[in-house]
């Protein structure tokens, strides 16, 4: 522009400054997520669970690890034990609390890790494509290549059994599948043309990276991650029914699962309780995950 | 904005330099099948405050020589020579980190689709005040009443509202006002245009058109207009240069070109435009198919195609003629008239 264009400018009389409030995104997803019932109670549910896993020692009646040869397998209700025994006479109700914290660690924690590593990798090769996307993406099918719970098995096997060796195993686990989505959705943005009118306006390339790719590929990546804690939590189970996981006397919501497994004709309804919080928690997190995908949707 | 005078800008300072000056351009796409020859040495001036229209069918190279000027190509698989200079900058030659700073300020461009132009999940004021802040460094504040500014000054109605409005929210036109909106925030000196009107409907363009060369002339900027609609070149330019299989054919001041043109395919091109002749007449239109980028053929690339081709045209390029009035075509039968003017002859046998 001119001086003189400029000086036009200048001296118009002054506007009135913008009574505009700049919400931002994350303003605009909160106020259409606000709306949402359904997720604000699943949302809620899931608070108060990992509250209840956190707390557990204060809020846990008994000693979750203090068994009775008297007490075994007793129904729901007996007495003081609010949701029975298990088969060593331990107390259901504080097992189930405690064992929230080893299960919810092993669904949130591999996750998180996972869609940071697996998100930065995704839209690393999404974003340079050729050689890069190449190294990465290859990489990822090798391990796409197996089942992943034998690929766990495998891995939790070769690496032995423990809290951290599990948490390992299923961030490993759960890095190739999140990678991909990060990188499919990154390839798409990449291609659109306000990357270009980015790049047209003098914007670098960490900037186009952080303020216009990370923010579309988010929210599928992190709908897609929200999915993968229920996924996770089970994973785990798995690996500690297999005994690849937590060991016997720790409470967790798996091994409670299997050891109970023996006695489900005897007591059904207890057998049932770890399986039943594995169900309320993962529909939570799908539920929240769902309502979360909608609310990211500017258009919607 | 409404009552901005007409600025008296350096355009009346005769100048030595043209602001734009592209000499030879050459760009090709390598990969392992192929090498694509999108663009075969260009070579324009183009002074500050004017507007080039550059014209020619889909696959003719004029989007990649836009590109070009803003080094937008994928480095890796793209070979760029020749030279390119805009103002004091030598936009072949400067560094990665310079580039990215005069994009925006000193070069920017205007994209054809606005349905993709713009970030959709960012309100519209977020977008412009992003690139606002960007090149001035101020504060939110400050970039957002520019952002209102902008919105005002391509003449969005209540721009106000229209900030904190989603792309999706806006109809197309305003979509592409607000993309207009983006590349003029950093005030630039030389505006890209590709095919800016050619996704929207007929009575939005000409309203974006007149858009377009009346801040092109309140702010002084230069501007090259990529179009294939004649009618929108009438409109705007003040240079047209007609493109085929990545060269210019035909080049000169807007009614030159357009009311006598003197290279074949500019000529057949304007013929096959609806004037206003009989609805039973057809249309004429050019026969064949543009050269495949990939393989091009030596010589003239439109002599397949063309009716008055000799034997010969199919075996070098013609060399580009230029009358006094800076009027060039390159064809083997264009040659100086009486009147010093280009002029085609059908009867001008080719060299061997």
């Amino acid at each position: 522009m001119t001086d003189a264009t400029a000086d036009a400018l200048r001296d118009l009389p002054a506007r009135p400054a913008p009574t505009v409030r700049v919400r931002g995104y994350w303003g605009s997803v909160w106020n259409r997520l606000r709306y949402d019932y359904v997720t604000l109670f699943c949302l809620a549910l899931i608070l108060v669970i990992i509250g209840l896993a956190i707390f557990a020692p204060w809020v846990a009646p008994m000693d979750p690890y203090k068994s009775s040869m008297a007490h075994r397998l007793k129904p729901i209700g007996y007495r003081n034990y609010l949701l029975g025994t298990d088969e060593q006479g331990r107390d259901m109700l504080s097992r189930l609390l405690y064992g929230g914290r080893v299960s919810l660690t092993m669904g949130i924690l591999p996750v998180g890790l996972a869609t940071i590593i697996g998100g930065l990798f995704g839209v690393v090769a999404g974003y340079f494509g050729g050689a890069v996307n190449m190294v990465i993406m290859r990489t990822m099918d090798i391990f796409f290549a197996f089942p992943s719970v034998l690929l766990a098995v495998a891995i939790s096997g070769s690496l032995g059994g423990g809290i951290t060796n599990q948490l390992l195993t299923l961030t490993v686990v759960l890095i190739p599948p999140l990678c991909r989505v990060a990188e499919t959705a990154t390839s798409q943005v990449r291609n659109m043309d306000f990357v270009d009118a980015a790049r047209s306006t003098g914007a670098s390339t960490a900037s186009i990276l952080f303020t216009h790719v990370l923010i579309n590929v988010m929210s599928p990546v992190l709908v897609y991650a929200s999915t993968l804690v229920s996924v996770s939590i089970i994973l785990a189970s798995g690996l500690s029914f297999l005994g690849l996981g937590v060991s016997p006397p720790t409470a967790d919501w798996g091994l409670m699962l299997s050891t109970l497994r023996q006695s489900i004709y005897v007591q059904p309804l207890v057998s049932a309780i770890p399986g039943i919080a594995i169900l309320i928690t993962s529909i939570a997190f799908n539920l929240v995950s769902d309502g979360l995908r909608q609310a990211m949707d500017v258009r919607a | 904005m409404n009552d901005m005078t007409a600025p008296d800008f350096t355009l009346a300072t005769p100048q030595t330099e043209p602001f734009v000056r592209v000499e030879d351009l050459r760009v090709k796409f390598v990969s392992r099948d192929a090498t694509v020859r999108a663009v075969n040495g260009i070579s324009f001036d183009l002074e500050r405050g004017k507007v080039l229209c550059v014209i020619g069918e889909s696959g003719s190279g004029k989007s990649v020589m836009m590109r070009s000027l803003l080094r937008l190509h994928p480095k890796n698989r793209t070979v760029i020579e020749g030279t390119m200079r805009v103002g004091d900058h030598d936009i072949a030659g400067v560094s990665d980190r310079a580039m990215i700073d005069l994009r925006g300020s000193l070069i920017s461009m205007v994209f054809q689709e606005p349905m993709t132009a713009l970030d959709p999940l960012y309100t519209v004021g977020d977008q412009i005040a992003e690139t606002v802040r960007r090149h001035e460094g101020v504060s939110k504040e400050a970039a957002w009443a520019r952002a209102l500014e902008l919105l005002d000054l391509v003449r969005v109605p209540s721009p106000e509202r229209r900030l904190k409005a989603y792309p999706h929210e806006l109809s197309g036109g305003l979509r592409q006002r607000v993309v207009i909106a983006m590349a003029l925030s950093c005030r630039p000196s030389l505006l890209l245009a590709d095919e800016p009107t050619t996704a929207l409907d007929a009575s939005v363009q000409i309203q974006i058109l007149v858009l377009l060369r009346k801040i092109q002339r309140e702010m002084g900027m230069s501007m090259i207009f990529v179009t294939h609609d004649l009618g929108v070149a009438a409109q705007i330019a003040d240079q047209v240069a007609v493109m085929y299989a990545g060269r210019i054919i035909e080049y000169g001041e807007a009614r030159d070109v357009l009311l006598s043109p003197q290279h074949p395919y500019t000529q057949a091109m304007l013929a096959s435009t609806a004037k206003d002749q009989d609805r039973d007449v057809p249309l004429e239109a050019i026969a064949g198919n543009p050269p495949d980028l990939r393989a091009l053929p030596d010589g003239c690339s439109f002599a397949p195609r063309c009716k008055y081709a000799g034997p010969d045209c199919t075996l070098t390029m013609p060399p580009p003629i230029t009358d006094a009035w800076g009027h060039m075509a390159r064809c083997f039968k264009v040659g100086i008239g009486p009147a010093g003017k280009l002029r085609f002859d059908a009867k001008i046998a080719e060299p061997v």
